[in-house]
């Protein structure tokens, strides 16, 4: 496989993954790819398999198939800390922040994977809000806060492909205004996001291109370009 | 001789001496088992014979090779706890996210094994282990007699139940261990190595139970069957203390060794009972533990 470091390079290509909770069968062979600097939305109903797909990927489902392939490395047989050692930095749909963890100890918490991951002080910067409860308890945050500080906490770790789990639910607009402008942010230092969203107006003006998902198999792929031009059909599969 | 509530003082010390000295046991022993379920959700029923195996071994390498106890008290806990990180690795680890009840028979199972296997060859009348010179005697000090042995105990015993309590609250491998805790999964997929951070985990609880091994070996009866007397207690002070709280296993530990010791003073006959006593009343109003957090 080629390694070019251009605008090209496959940073994640999945084939037929297959993945299971137990015995119920989730995902029914998801295949896509994300370029190196691309910005890809999963969209598609509650339940199609969207997080699944980005669980899969950190290896935190029951059982999985097929091929998922990091900078050219097959994955499947990685405990999820080497996959997120590849680079990967995931920020669950929870959020995950810690309780018994402060705002800085949530922040600093998961070990740097890569060079060139941003510092406390331009976090901080970033998210001027963090700095101030900076020692309060990671979830007396409000549900904004505890969002940028999930981001935030993948940021510092030099990961270079984000897999971002319904980042702008059940936030206020002005906080969603907030973080559309850090994902340009991050998309222009030339971070790999993949971003699950059920707010397709969020989504649209930031992303390359869409995958739109369902039962747990990829249905169609938007081109950013060709979305006024697809948007009946991707109403039929939002149901919107 | 001064009296209080009809109690010589001389006596009612000693008592409140040999309280806090079994709350020390008591603190190290629920300590190392908040520690373990914190991270693992495993109540190891091992652990009395870890802290037996402390005990044992110090002897035994006595016996057999002059080991004297300050090599002891680092050696015998370091050996403990890689046998129990072994029993992590091929045991425990196999059965990782099953029901409470696996890894209960498991540890009880093992525990069962090692003590059989102990008694076998040494009986269980006990074995000889003397004070080190070092603490030989003791000092008056006007109200009561305090051993030099049993001051080390309680001194050390708190320096170790601090140092752990500060290490898991303050420093960054406290850090990955509470949020471990929390959430080990996602912790793994922020990059950090969970299974090998549950072998130590399992391996540091049970080496604090092996420290309080050696601690006991000169002033209570090294046998095989030793552990199992002090873990029935050891598992009703951690159910008050509230299962999964540090300062809360130490606080509660010290707590109830002191309850105990005024027990022997003023009613005798109540004194093995006093604990569980507290415990009932403690499940009662407050099911979680004194310092266990509601789920």
């Amino acid at each position: 496989m080629s390694q070019g470091t251009g605008r090209e390079y496959e940073q994640l290509r999945i084939s037929g993954l297959h993945a299971f909770y137990g015995e119920s069968h989730i995902l029914h062979g998801i295949d896509l790819v994300v370029n190196r600097g691309e910005l890809v939305t999963l969209l598609g109903r509650n339940g199609a398999g969207r997080s699944t797909t980005l669980k899969a990927i950190m290896n935190m489902v029951g059982r999985r198939t097929g091929s998922i392939m990091i900078n050219g490395e097959e994955t499947m047989s990685c405990a999820p800390h080497h996959i997120a050692r590849l680079g990967v930095g995931y920020c669950p749909e929870h959020r995950g922040i810690f309780s018994s963890l402060n705002v800085q100890e949530n922040l600093t918490l998961p070990p740097v994977v890569r060079s060139g991951g941003m510092s406390l002080e331009e976090i901080y910067t970033m998210f001027p809000n963090l700095y101030e409860r900076r020692f309060s308890q990671g979830t007396k945050l409000s549900g904004g806060e505890q969002q940028m500080l999930a981001m935030a906490r993948i940021l510092r770790t030099g990961a270079n492909m984000l897999l971002l789990d319904e980042i702008t639910e059940g936030l206020a607009p002005v906080i969603v205004e907030k973080l559309g402008d850090v994902l340009i942010a991050l998309k222009e230092k030339g971070l790999t996001i993949v971003l699950v969203e059920q707010n397709f107006h969020f989504a649209a003006p930031l992303a390359d291109r869409h995958y739109v998902v369902e039962h747990g198999q990829i249905m169609e792929e938007i081109r950013a370009d060709e979305l006024s031009a697809k948007q009946s059909v991707l109403n039929g599969y939002l149901g919107v | 001789m001064s009296m209080i509530f009809g109690v010589p003082v001389a006596v009612l010390s000693g008592q409140l001496l040999i309280g806090v000295i079994n709350g020390a046991f008591y603190a190290l022993l629920s300590l190392g088992l908040a520690v373990i379920f914190g991270l693992l959700k495993i109540i190891n029923f091992a652990h009395g014979a870890m802290y037996m195996l402390g005990a044992m071994v110090t002897v035994i390498m006595f016996d057999a090779l002059g080991v004297n106890y300050w090599v002891a008290l680092f050696l015998a806990p370091v050996l403990v706890g890689v046998f129990g990180m072994l029993i992590e690795y091929f045991l425990l680890r196999r059965i990782t996210g099953q029901d409470h009840i696996y890894s209960l028979l498991l540890t009880f199972g093992a525990a069962l094994m090692i003590q059989g296997i102990l008694t076998n060859i040494y009986g269980v009348s006990g074995l000889r282990y003397s004070i080190p010179d070092l603490f030989k005697g003791g000092v008056n000090l006007g109200f009561m007699f305090l051993p030099y042995y049993r001051a080390w105990v309680i001194l050390v015993a708190l320096i170790v139940c601090f140092g752990t309590w500060f290490m898991i609250e303050k420093t960054k491998l406290g850090a990955y261990l509470r949020a471990g805790t929390e959430d080990a999964q996602l912790m793994q997929g922020f990059g950090i190595n969970v299974p090998l951070l549950i072998s130590l985990t399992y391996g540091f609880g049970v080496m604090l139970a092996a420290f309080a091994g050696v601690l006991a070996a000169p002033i209570y009866s090294v046998t095989p069957v030793m552990g199992s007397h002090i873990l029935i207690v050891v598992f009703a002070v951690v159910v008050i203390g509230g299962m999964g709280s540090i300062g809360g296993a130490i606080i509660t530990g010290v707590l109830m060794g002191v309850i105990e010791g005024l027990t022997k003073t003023f009613y005798p006959p109540a004194s093995s009972a006093v604990i569980f006593l507290v415990m009932v009343v403690v499940l009662m109003f407050r099911p979680a533990g004194l310092f266990g957090k509601e789920a």
